[in-house]
């Protein structure tokens, strides 16, 4: 795996453990509204955005509807106030904070804390 | 022979036309068929169909679309229909039907539904080749042939009918003339007024009309051929063919054989329940009888009402037939005419309201009785009110006559809604719908939409002229009971589509986040959005990119946020998160080495081919990080994006035409290649597909399209809003022979207004079946520019076509924007291991099992 070019920007970063953090790209990367997804060391995929305000999101990048790999590429929005994803393949929506599917509460995909640094 | 006849009495039929099959739907609604032993006699080579829309078969209805006959009704009642085979006699002693084949049938019950024929003036070679009539589709297949080897024709009678008939030469191609013996056109249905605006308007439409005069010969040549007409007045009209519209006599024949009583001028003679007078086992309905009220009717809804008459007395019910008015509204191309009621004012002391202006073609009358009651009008040129008068016929209106006919902008006209009509006005006409039938359909039986209202009522399925009406009663009523309907685009924005769309040109207003922070709905102010109204937006911005000064490329870092997947990676995302790629094959036309070549790339990325419905290759099983390279090799080859991803133009399929084929008349792969080339990249509320044909056989099936282009011996024909998919549209004649540079112009102007006030995600079938005024709206504005705008349509297309780029191929040349092509941000080589593959047939498919072995719950949640 070839992890991208570091530069000397402020840098995304997952938590994946207690004081564990993971770099993923420049923040540069993240266009606000739009997602990207990283692939993480344990073959675990995230998906991360940025939304207008700058806000950094992270969830699981599998689409539990579908199985697919997908969730970073749907099209994002805010609904009173919370930002949400809403899965490219069949539309269903995701708090980006927590995960939780507003079209089905048996649903929830992993959430990550992310951060700029 | 002679068919035994079963233990159960048996009804026999004659005539199998509008009212006869109208009579075995209510036999069959009364249980009447499970009692009976129903045998039907029909005369024409084909089972009832609706004869009010014949014409509509010259604007591409075929006659399995007339059809009004569903056979599974027929045989799930067991009627014995015998198509082709008329009645010869009858035998009311014995009570036998002799028919033409030489069966006999027994009947308890006799009913004569044998309608009319058309009436032929007696003049001198009537009977040459060239002469027609108006009644039946084989005519209209006659004169059609006809036709092909003429240049001129001419309708004698410029009645309802007459002009239909003249409207329809005319569409034929031929020069036209209308030859009519009384002092103005339609003299039945309008008076001297209501005349002048009519013959302005026929005339604006390129038809001669030549009134108070008489045909005193037809002229033929040494084979028998039309060649012209004498006329009364001492001149001669050269012409090629004649079709003979004069007016109706009720065929009766056939009764007057057997003794029956006629009228003396003619109509087999029944009582208010339809039997006739002479014999109490003889019923006989529609235009064939002569009613109780001493008329003989020749319109549909007389005769369905006498049909349910007789149907009720055949089944010991209550019912009368005691009358019926005499509403019309014309359906000829490009003119509104509309007369109800009382429209002579033909009741004692009865006053009028006229409203004239013949500049405009308008000629408005309302007879007022004494007491302020409506009685009955004539509308020419804007029939617009027509369903609320005729139902407000009879009563006294709310608001004073002559508001009802003052045109917009003069002294506040009335704007009378549904809401003002009675209960028990009857809206629909042809099927005797009242105002509260619909309500009630809305209310009882939870219809919210003028499609399930009619399934449920059967209002608007006959001649259609109240359709327009229904939809008002139909929202008004879903206001009344609560259904709030907002109309919001979403939870972010409180205005339609069509008002963004008004706001963004306006205001060239070019960016979402400025829109949504000036116009959103307060909480969504500031925010970001939902998955609703940004590609709605971003779709508008792009239609009017140039115009506002936005940047058309969809991946433009402000625009690129706000489209949808597809249009994010010009891709389409399949099942697993892969992609399928469709390069655009204009037309369809494709040379070898380009086919060629993509069966190259689709081998060397082991995609998945095949042909589409829609004329071209698709290449799926793509990932995200092969799509540059995939598009590189296209583009290089010539190839530019198909679009099969956007809400845009699709595919413009063609037929072979008239270069190959031995039918066409134009060439249609030229004029495809030229729209799909004209309309590549437009960004539209929904798809568009179009297609041309080469000729009348339709081979590109451009019925189906938003637009379809059907070439004629003069040009082209223009269909606008025909659908496939899930609610299938047969498309509407917009426009006819049409030159290439006419054609374009006209698409041009169709398309920009359909993009401009449609709703999100709405083709132009439902659009057009949605907007106030439907077809007749957007003819006005697209042919005649009744709003002035066309200049602006014209020109935002312009800018459209001189600024279109290929989204591929500016992608590809973008290093910035490519390296938004990976799986993985941080691992830009690396494939999502999920998208998987396994053969199938020679080729790939998606690895499902491989996408459920990739779930890893969280704890705790109880994931499917
Ligand atoms: C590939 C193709 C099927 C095929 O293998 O032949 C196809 C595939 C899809 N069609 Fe289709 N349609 C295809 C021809 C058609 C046709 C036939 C035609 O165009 O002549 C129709 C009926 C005609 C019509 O649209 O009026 C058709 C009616 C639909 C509809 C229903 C539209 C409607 O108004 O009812 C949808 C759903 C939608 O658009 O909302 C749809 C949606 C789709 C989508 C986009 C569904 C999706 O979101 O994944 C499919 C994506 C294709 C892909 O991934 O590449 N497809 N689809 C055809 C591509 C034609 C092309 O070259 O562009
Ligand atoms: C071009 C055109 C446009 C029209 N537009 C309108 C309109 O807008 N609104 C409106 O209300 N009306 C309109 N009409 C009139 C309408 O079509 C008739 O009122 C209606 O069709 C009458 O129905 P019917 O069943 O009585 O007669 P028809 O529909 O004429 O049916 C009679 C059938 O009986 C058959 N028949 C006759 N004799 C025999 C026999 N001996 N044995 C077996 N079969 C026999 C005939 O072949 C025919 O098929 C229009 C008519 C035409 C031609
Ligand atoms: S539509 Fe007409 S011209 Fe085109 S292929 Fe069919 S028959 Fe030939
Ligand atoms: S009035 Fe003819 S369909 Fe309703």
């Amino acid at each position: 795996m070839t992890l991208a070019p570091e530069t000397t920007d402020l840098k995304v970063q997952l938590q994946v453990g207690d004081d564990e953090w993971f770099t993923v790209c420049d923040l540069s990367r993240l266009l606000p509204g739009r997602g990207v997804a990283a692939l993480l060391p344990d073959g675990r995929q995230v998906a991360l955005f940025r939304d207008r305000a700058g806000e950094l999101y992270a969830i699981d990048n599998r689409d539990p509807f579908t199985g697919a790999g997908v969730l970073s590429r749907g099209l994002t929005g805010s609904l009173q106030g919370r930002p949400f994803v809403a899965s490219p393949l069949l539309k269903q929506r995701f708090d980006l904070a927590t995960g939780q599917c507003l079209d089905d509460e048996t649903v929830r995909v992993r959430a990550y804390t992310v951060r700029a640094a | 022979m002679t068919a035994t006849p079963g233990a159960t009495p048996t009804i026999v039929l004659v005539g199998h036309g509008m009212v006869g099959q109208r009579f075995l739907e209510a036999l069959a609604e009364r249980g009447l068929t499970a009692t009976h032993r129903v045998v039907v006699l029909c005369e024409e080579p084909r089972p009832a169909y609706d004869r009010v829309a014949l014409t509509s078969y010259f604007s591409g209805k075929s006659p399995e679309d007339l059809s009004m006959t569903d056979m599974e009704f027929i045989e799930k009642h067991g009627i014995e229909l015998f198509v082709g085979d008329p009645a010869l006699s009858v035998d009311r002693e014995a009570k036998k039907v002799t028919a033409q084949s030489g069966q006999v049938f027994d009947y308890d019950i006799l009913v004569l539904a044998t309608g009319s024929f058309p009436f032929v003036p007696p003049v001198p070679n009537k009977d040459a080749t060239g002469c027609f009539v108006y009644r039946t589709i084989e005519d209209l297949l006659a004169i059609e042939e006809y036709a092909k080897n003429s240049t001129t024709g001419a309708v004698v009678g410029g009645g309802l009918l007459g002009l239909e008939a003249a409207g329809a030469l005319k569409g034929l191609g031929l020069t036209s003339h209308i030859v009519e013996f009384a002092p103005r056109l339609m003299p039945v249905q309008v008076d001297e007024g209501g005349g002048a605006a009519l013959l302005r308007t026929i005339e604006d439409m390129g038809l001669s009309v030549h009134t108070g005069v008489g045909t005193q010969e037809i002229v033929v040549d040494a084979s028998g051929h039309v060649t012209g007409m004498k006329l009364s007045d001492g001149s001669e009209l050269a012409t090629d063919l004649v079709v003979f519209s004069a007016g109706v006599r009720p065929r009766d024949q056939i009764a007057r054989d057997c003794g029956l009583t006629v009228g003396e001028r003619g109509g087999i003679a029944v009582d208010e329940q339809c039997r006739t007078v002479s014999d109490p086992s003889v019923f006989a309905i529609g235009e064939c009888a002569l009613a109780a009220d001493g008329r003989v009717y020749g319109l549909v809804a007389p005769g369905y009402e006498q049909a349910e008459t007789a149907a009720a007395t055949i089944a010991a019910d209550e019912a009368a037939f005691t009358g019926a008015d005499m509403s019309t509204k014309l359906k000829l191309l490009g003119v509104d005419v509309a007369s109800f009621g009382d429209a002579h004012g033909t009741t004692e002391d009865c006053l009028d309201v006229v409203y004239s202006d013949s500049r405009a073609g308008l000629y408005k009358k309302l007879v007022i009785g004494r007491d302020g009651t409506l009685l009955g009008g004539i509308l020419v040129g804007d029939a617009e009110a027509y369903g609320t008068l005729r139902a407000f016929t009879g009563s006294v209106p709310p608001v004073s006559p002559e508001s009802l006919v003052l045109p917009a902008g003069a002294g506040a006209p009335a704007q009378l809604g549904p809401s003002a009509l009675p209960d028990d006005a009857v809206i629909c006409s042809c099927h005797n719908v009242t105002k509260g039938t619909i309500r009630g359909a809305v209310t009882e039986h939870k219809c919210t939409t003028v499609p399930e209202v009619k399934k449920c009522t059967k209002a608007g399925t006959g001649c259609g002229s109240c359709v327009k009406v229904l939809g008002q009663l139909v929202n008004a009523e879903l206001e009344a009971s609560g259904v709030e309907v907002d109309k919001g685009l979403c939870g972010c924005f409180s205005q339609t589509r069509e008002e963004l769309y008004e706001i963004v040109l306006a205001l060239r207003i070019n960016t979402y986040q400025d829109l949504l922070d000036r116009y959103g709905r307060d909480g969504a102010k500031g925010g970001d959005g939902c998955e609703i109204c940004k590609p709605a937006v971003a779709s508008i911005i792009a239609s009017l990119a140039p115009a506002i000064g936005a940047e058309p490329y969809v991946l433009d870092d402000i625009q690129a946020p706000l489209q949808d997947t597809n249009d994010h990676f010009l891709a389409n995302l399949q099942k697993n998160g892969s992609y399928s790629v469709v390069p655009r094959i204009p037309g369809g036309e494709i040379t070898p080495e380009k086919l060629i070549v993509i069966g190259e790339i689709a081998r060397d990325f082991g995609l998945y081919t095949k042909i589409t419905g829609g004329q071209r290759i698709d290449m799926f099983g793509a990932r995200v990080e092969q799509l540059p390279l995939i598009w590189t090799r296209l583009v290089d080859a010539g190839f530019e994006s198909g679009h099969a991803y956007g809400k845009s133009l699709r595919t413009v399929k063609s037929c072979v035409g008239q270069t190959w084929c031995r039918y066409g008349v134009q060439d249609s792969v030229r004029m495809a290649i030229d729209l799909e080339l004209r309309y590549r990249g437009l960004r539209s509320p929904h798809k568009l597909k179009s297609a041309v044909s080469g000729c009348q056989r339709e081979c590109a099936e451009a019925q189906s399209k938003d637009f379809g282009v059907i070439a004629t011996a003069n040009g082209w024909n223009l269909y606008v809003g025909g659908n496939g998919g899930a609610t299938p549209r047969h498309a509407d004649l917009l426009a006819q022979d049409l030159s290439d540079a006419e054609l374009i112009r006209l698409i041009d102007r169709f398309l920009m207004f359909y993009i401009r006030t449609a709703d999100r995600l709405e083709r132009t079938s439902t659009w057009l079946e949605r907007i106030p005024g439907g077809l007749d709206h957007v003819r006005d504005v697209v042919v005649e520019d009744s709003l002035g705008i066309c200049e602006e349509l014209e020109s935002l297309m312009a800018a459209h076509v001189a600024h279109y780029r290929d989204e591929w191929a500016e992608t590809i040349n973008d290093p910035e924007k490519l390296a938004r092509f990976v799986s993985f941000v941080n691992a830009p080589d690396t494939p999502d291991p999920v998208v998987g593959f396994v053969p199938e047939r020679d080729q790939i498919k998606p690895d499902l099992p491989l996408l459920s072995i990739g779930v890893r719950p969280l704890e705790g949640s109880n994931q499917r």
